[in-house]
């Protein structure tokens, strides 16, 4: 199977890249152990999931009316609303913008939602320069990689690696691998950009219905830059980051930050309602938001899937995945790695396509422990993958169900099932192994390649039992 | 494109939902003394390098005047606002007072490249994560606080709130939001190198905090 293969590949070019894997653990056992520093006493966590959990449910019930609430009161504050069905209108959407005012470069800040549609390379086929403004975006853009996690996009590099693609494309401010003076050379690479991008471009982190309000997380002040200096804001977010009311906002943005990167607030929390007002002297003369569905509207119709999309990209379920931390963002081939990535992006693409990525987990629910808004996250995983072999017709809207199922595998469950429902199949079974153990085939595939093979014991615990006495079992 | 709008729409009311109550409103009580807010909002900022400073006869002019030609921050941008006034009557004469009196597009190189500090109000600040807020305006614009490489913000100690739901509910801000509303706790910084701690990426360098009162 073509997706399997390839994510195995990508999984083994993972594992053999030392570097790249103890970046990787070494972060997250950071990011783990911060996250729990914010968190000293779990009834509060517990209280405030359950409030988090209680907005975004709430979000998503009443999703159509708050999107159109949404959208009158963002029109009354001067705030241009689009929506796009497909990543390629969303960005054919923000072209039209950019065309229309004749804007040729462009600052951006970070936007998960941006890097789904594959926002830059669309603009950039359109001859618009795009520059990601956010450090880690920015590293990585210049690497011509995508990001390997949702809040540290460069995670996988180490310092000598970003002084190295530094050096390459900016030799005239000298070589270093002190990570200060890295970062102070990107703001003085940046700065000029800044001043003097057409456009800037954001995502949101919560759109506020009530008062029209969309709402940014960040640290760096890029996000900030390029949604005040340029006279251009266009914002891209997926219909379901919209909640009701401004209340719902601070439990959100303190249940966010501390879960994905133990911190008690952000540096910035920028909140926009509308364009530059007359008498005032700063800020963009025209904002515009696009509303992006791409199959969002059919994970909702899932009475279980509906979940997914409570996810508020804290990341926190990727930093404590045991699979994640072993291979890394980019062995996942998707926008989103790790367990949200595994329940959304086959969701999103099919799982014809991608459903091989419910594979790689082993259920061990850490996920859905830590989720700030308590998805459910294993239990998903589960039903995709039962979703992935179901032949049969079933309600959930979901690209390419029923695509991994095999004859054989199917066949082998079946016999499997005759067997162990008869006690007299179940009772010649085990005789014929035991007695026919020789004929077991000395390697498995895949099973032993790292493993002996299983061989059947000379008698069965039953016989054994017997022999010992036991009347029955 | 309206069509997408409608077909989203649709697909949305397909699945018949029951209209549910809103959450209740999440308001944490700390019930902390002025002095407990003080003292919390002061470590929670000097946790992320930011120079608070108390002055208890609110003399900001003073320590302005003192300390800022020593640290070689000659041009300030002010607002057009009161404070701005009267810092600008007011200044050591070693100062270059800039005024943000014209709009962004007359002057943005300088305002990028030129300007030392800017001062600006707040409307308040958040002891449990130590954040300011503020609420740029037009006397006060929204760069004021983020380009030039130092910003210093004068907090009213009166206005110490326990929470950010608190402030939000106490101002009712819900009743109207300005253009722009902030958060701000701290100077720029980032951890996108080795989740290794670097300030003054993109944003100021250097937050300076001066609390006037008690």
């Amino acid at each position: 199977m073509h997706q399997t293969e390839a994510f195995n590949e990508r999984i083994d070019k993972a594992l053999h890249n030392d570097q790249s894997r103890r970046n990787f653990r070494s972060t997250m056992s950071g990011l783990m152990q911060k996250r729990a520093e914010q968190f000293p006493q779990d009834d509060e966590l517990q209280n405030i999931r359950d409030q988090a959990r209680a907005i975004r449910s709430h979000s998503l019930t009443n999703l159509p009316d708050l999107l159109e609430k949404l959208e009158k009161k963002l029109t009354e504050n001067g705030i241009q609303v689009h929506w796009a069905e497909t990543a390629d209108q969303a960005n054919e959407t923000i072209y039209q913008i950019l065309k229309a005012a004749d804007a040729k470069t462009l600052v951006k800040g970070k936007s998960m939602v941006s890097e789904e549609t594959d926002l830059n390379h669309y603009l950039e086929k359109r001859e618009i320069d795009v520059l990601e403004s956010d450090l880690g975006e920015f590293i990585i853009q210049l690497a011509h990689e995508p990001p390997s996690h949702i809040v540290a996009p460069a995670i996988h590099k180490n310092k000598q690696e970003v002084a190295q693609l530094f050096h390459q494309f900016f030799p005239e401010l000298g070589y270093t691998e002190d990570i200060d003076k890295l970062t102070l050379m990107a703001r003085e690479i940046l700065r000029e950009k800044f001043e003097k991008a057409d456009a800037g471009i954001s995502g949101v982190n919560f759109a506020v219905a009530e008062t029209g309000t969309l709402c940014l997380v960040e640290n760096e002040g890029n996000g900030r830059l390029s949604t005040t200096s340029p006279n251009l804001h266009i914002a891209i977010t997926g219909i379901e980051k919209v909640v009701e009311k401004l209340s719902d906002i601070p439990p959100l943005l303190s249940i966010l930050t501390r879960s994905a990167t133990g911190q008690p607030v952000t540096t910035y929390f920028n909140m926009i309602s509308s364009p530059r007002k007359e008498n005032e002297k700063d800020g963009p003369q025209a904002v515009h938001l696009v509303l992006l569905d791409n199959r969002r509207s059919r994970i909702r119709m899932d009475e279980e899937l509906l979940d997914t999309l409570r996810c508020i990209r804290c990341g926190a379920c990727i930093n404590h995945c045991p699979v994640y931390v072993q291979v890394g963002g980019h062995a996942y081939g998707t926008v989103y790695p790790g367990p949200i990535g595994t329940v959304l992006e086959p969701q999103l693409h099919g799982i014809d396509k991608i459903g091989t990525l419910t594979s790689a987990c082993s259920l061990c629910g850490a996920c859905g422990e830590v989720c700030p808004v308590r998805i459910p996250l294993p239990q998903l995983i589960n039903r995709l993958r039962a979703e992935s072999v179901n032949a049969e017709r079933s309600e959930a809207h979901i690209k390419g169900k029923g695509s991994m199922r095999k004859n054989s595998e199917f066949t082998s469950w079946k016999i499997w099932k005759s067997i162990y429902g008869n006690p007299i199949f179940y009772r010649t079974f085990l005789w014929l192994a035991t007695r026919f153990r020789f004929i077991t085939p000395p390697g498995i595939s895949a099973w032993t390649h790292y493993r002996t093979a299983p061989k059947p014991a000379v008698k069965s615990l039953h016989e054994l039992a017997k022999l010992e006495g036991f009347d029955h079992e | 494109m309206s069509k997408s709008r409608e077909n989203i729409l649709a697909h949305l009311r397909q699945k018949r939902s029951h209209v549910t109550e809103s959450p209740s409103t999440y308001l944490p009580q700390h019930n902390w003394s002025q002095a407990e807010k003080l003292e919390r909002f002061m470590e929670r900022m000097r946790a992320v390098r930011t120079e608070v400073i108390q002055l208890p006869d609110s003399d900001w002019i003073g320590w302005l005047n003192t300390e800022l030609p020593k640290r070689e921050l000659n041009r300030v941008l002010v607002g057009t606002n009161e404070t701005g006034a009267t810092f600008t009557r007011k200044a050591d004469s070693s100062l270059d007072i800039r005024t943000y009196d014209q709009n962004i597009e007359q002057w943005k190189n300088e305002l990028f490249t030129q300007v030392d500090a800017g001062l600006t109000t707040t409307r308040g600040g958040i002891a449990e994560t130590g954040s300011l807020i503020l609420w740029p305006d037009a006397d006060e614009p929204r760069l004021m606080s983020l380009a030039p490489p130092v910003h210093i913000a004068l907090l009213e100690a009166n206005t110490l709130y326990e929470t950010f739901a608190e402030a939000m509910h106490e101002q009712a801000w819900a009743r109207e939001m300005p253009t722009n509303a902030l958060l701000i706790s701290g100077p720029s910084k980032t951890a996108d190198i080795e989740q290794t701690l670097a300030y003054g990426i993109h944003g100021p360098k250097q937050l300076i905090v001066l609390i006037l009162g008690k």
